[in-house]
């Protein structure tokens, strides 16, 4: 009987009455519509894309199954809407933090770029002139500084922390290597050891050299951060590498730098790249180190947040936001086409 | 023929042995070299500053260098009664030539901060006496210094001085501990006020501890998803996942104060939706709550990513043979496919749980009065207080704590085993 009962209703149309049956619950237990739809929301899309089982699943599994679904939703979501929320929230015209009536209700007078133009024109001697404009942008205002401070401080220290990480990373793929483990650890261990700590530490020790609080100082702080991430990268790139390919090329008479440059550079350039973006994405988002070792002369975008954080929270840091999400996005882009190419030039999955 | 000319033997076999001695050594080195640029590098600029702070938190010459040659006559004082009328003449005589000392670190107000840590409110005791000593041009030293002000008279003033002048002692570890030196210079638990590094230390590890297990919860399910799945989906999905990942933690952290503040868009959403009302909107940022929400979201990615790359290794045959063979569902996953999983688990679980302890910027920003971790407290003292010996005695006792386990996760996991997307 009950085995017919299950076979001749359709799964999900049976899932949809139990859901609306759930949904009057809702209503009935806290007495609002709303609510009702919030929980049709969570409950009903998971519903949908829920794809149709087996035949011969109990409903305890369909239940299991669904449950996991819903579950795994929210996580993503979770991830995800952090992210993607503080993209709308930039265009408020309100200095609020939060949607107003007339965002939600798509009125287009809700909607503004002014916090976009705050980037460009706080700091400003004079927003409004157009005689100088760009060089009073270019040298006054605050983000736009920041932004240059990042950029140089990024790419310099990503450039050092390639060449080195690149180099130890062959040196620690050949089998030959002594004492791999205890080298491998203390290289990946600035990533490892609390970020306050380190900065202390640098603090004192660059304070007594003379290079705190100058772009000398900020750099070495972030090479140091970003070594790891190359090592990682390119140690992984370099775990698939045909040692057999080094030793043909000695074989032919190519020296040790001609080997480097025609055979394993080709080959293992995906990875630097990828630990080249690594360091400089790592170096981009630092802060700790900023905050410890770098004066107002070398204030970095992330410095530039946190400051702005913790004093004139405006949705002028959302725009900002907005914008390093933006670019992250392109930076995964470019990451994973990489890690595809790489795979696709090792061999390992067509890709 | 058994006797066959060892001379030739060992004409031939030495040498290549000793070739290939040589040719191994030479590999070696080479390696060797080709990671000495970057191990340098680190050395100087990672592994000494480092070593150096650990140092100052057992090392505090505020007192040797601002009067030494007190600083010598105390140690033979034997603790009895108050020290003897020469090491009053001596330390009056130091203070006067002291008062005139400009320099950062060796100014009378330097070594009164430092005794200050130990007896509260013993500063202006040193400033104020500082400022008189000069007229004192005779003795007897001892009366006229206590003429100045009655406090010399107590000789736990001298005990600590006498404690203070070694540049080498545990003194700051004793505050970090929670304890302080009693009035006979023991050791004792501090006022029930002045606990606050333990507890923190503990609070830090239960947090962190928690944030874990949430990431746990949450992580397990979404990379089970992404391992079954197939790649087309799965690969959506996990941009989901690495998107987060490589956004700027102070996005993220700003984004968790645009949702959870009082009139964000939780509450904003809880109000329209009629489960709170108006004027009942949730605190949830600036407090425990919202460090532990930011900080889950923020490491989740670092658990999701090895459980993933595990997981996407197991064969589901296994589960379907269990299942086949009549196990409940549960009993297989249990038996079957979650033993399979626990090396992803702990390398994940480690990673989240080394993060987490010494996380700093986000209980900074969101973490308001209660949800702030042991790394604030160092990073107070090193950049407010400029109790920099008790900041590092801090950083040295967490350091021990990451490097342990960073010890224990090599020796499970391996460090290189470590990937990223």
């Amino acid at each position: 009987m009950i085995n017919f009962l299950q076979n001749s209703i359709n799964n999900k149309r049976r899932a949809y009455f139990f859901l609306a049956l759930a949904t009057v619950l809702v209503v009935l237990l806290t007495g609002t519509i709303k609510a009702a739809i919030g929980f049709l929301f969570i409950f009903g899309i998971p519903l949908y894309f829920m794809e149709k089982m087996n035949d011969y699943a109990t409903t305890g599994e369909r239940f299991t199954r669904y449950m996991f679904l819903v579950i795994s939703a929210s996580v993503l979501i979770f991830l995800i809407a952090p992210v993607l929320i503080i993209m709308p929230l930039s265009f408020n015209a309100e200095p609020y933090f939060t949607f107003t009536d007339g965002m939600l209700s798509f009125d287009s007078e809700a909607y503004s770029s002014r916090w976009y133009l705050d980037i460009l024109h706080n700091g400003m001697k004079a927003p409004e002139a157009i005689e100088g404009w760009w060089s009073d942008m270019w040298n006054n205002a605050q983000w736009i500084r920041a932004a240059r401070n990042s950029f140089f401080i990024a790419t310099v220290s990503a450039i050092i922390a390639t060449t080195l990480g690149t180099l130890a990373a062959l040196g620690l793929s050949r089998p030959e290597m002594p004492q791999r483990a205890l080298i491998t650890s203390l290289l990946i261990s600035p990533m490892i050891v609390p970020l306050v700590i380190t900065a202390t530490g640098m603090f004192f020790f660059y304070s007594s050299i003379g290079i705190a609080k100058t772009y000398t100082g900020v750099i070495l702080a972030h090479v140091t951060l970003g070594v790891p991430f190359v090592i990682i990268t390119v140690t992984a790139t370099l775990s698939g590498f045909d040692m057999s390919l080094v030793r043909a090329s000695q074989n032919m008479g190519a020296n040790g730098w001609t080997t480097f440059r025609r055979i394993i550079m080709p080959l293992i350039l995906p990875g630097m790249i990828s630990g080249a973006l690594f360091a400089f994405i790592t170096s981009l988002d630092e802060v700790v180190a900023v905050l410890f070792i770098a004066d107002v002369e070398q204030r970095t975008i992330p410095r530039q947040m946190f400051s702005g954080i913790r004093e004139q929270i405006s949705p002028t840091i959302l725009a900002v936001a907005s914008i390093l999400v933006v670019m992250s996005v392109c930076l995964l882009t470019v990451l994973e086409l990489l890690r595809r190419r790489s795979e696709k030039l090792r061999g390992m999955s067509p890709g | 023929m058994t006797t066959a000319n060892p001379s030739i033997d060992q004409a031939n076999t030495l040498p290549l042995k000793e070739k290939l001695a040589k040719t191994t050594a030479i590999q070696r080195r080479r390696a060797f070299l080709l990671t000495l640029p970057l191990v340098l590098f680190l050395l100087i600029s990672f592994v000494f500053p480092i070593g150096q702070m650990l140092f100052n938190s057992i090392h505090n010459n505020k007192v040797s260098a601002v009067v030494p040659d007190f600083a010598t006559a105390i140690q033979a004082w034997d603790g009895q009664g108050l020290p003897s009328e020469a090491t009053f003449e001596i330390f009056v005589k130091d203070l006067a030539k002291a008062k005139k000392v400009r320099e950062v670190g060796r100014t009378v107000g330097n070594m009164a901060t430092r005794i200050n840590y130990e007896m509260p409110g013993s500063r202006s005791l040193f400033t104020k006496s500082a400022r008189k000593v000069g007229k004192i041009k005779q003795g007897p030293y001892k009366e006229a210094l206590i003429k100045i002000d009655k406090k010399w008279a107590n000789p736990q003033v001298w005990l600590t001085l006498q404690r203070a002048s070694h540049d080498i002692s545990p003194a700051f570890y004793v505050a970090a501990m929670d304890l302080k030196y009693n009035e006979t210079g023991e050791i004792v638990e501090a006022d029930e006020l002045y606990q606050i590094y333990l507890n923190n230390f503990v609070k830090t590890l239960w947090l962190a501890a928690l944030i874990t297990f949430i990431c746990v919860l949450l992580a397990y399910p979404v990379a089970y998803l992404l391992s079954v799945l197939p790649l087309r989906q799965s690969n959506l999905l996990m941009i989901m996942v690495l998107l987060p990942f490589w956004t700027s933690l102070l996005v993220r952290t700003t984004a968790w104060i645009a949702i959870l503040q009082t009139e964000g868009v939780i509450n904003d959403l809880l109000v329209y939706f009629g489960v709170i009302g108006d004027d009942g909107r949730i605190q949830m940022i600036y407090n425990q709550t919202g460090t532990i929400i930011a900080m889950v979201h923020i490491l989740l990615p670092f658990m999701i990513l090895p459980l993933y790359s595990v997981m996407k290794t197991i064969q589901p045959t296994y589960m379907r043979a269990a299942l086949s063979m009549g196990s409940k569902p549960f009993y297989a996953y249990r038996r079957v496919y979650l033993p399979q999983t626990i090396p992803g688990l702990a390398a994940g679980t480690l990673l989240v749980f080394i993060l987490a302890i010494g996380y700093y910027i986000t209980p900074a920003l969101v973490g308001g009065q209660d949800g702030l971790l042991i790394s604030n407290l160092i990073a107070y003292h090193i950049q407010k207080s400029l109790n920099w010996s008790l900041g590092a005695a801090l950083g040295t006792m967490l350091l021990v704590v990451v490097l342990l386990l960073y010890w224990v996760y090599n020796k499970l996991i391996g460090i290189d085993k470590l990937k990223f997307g």
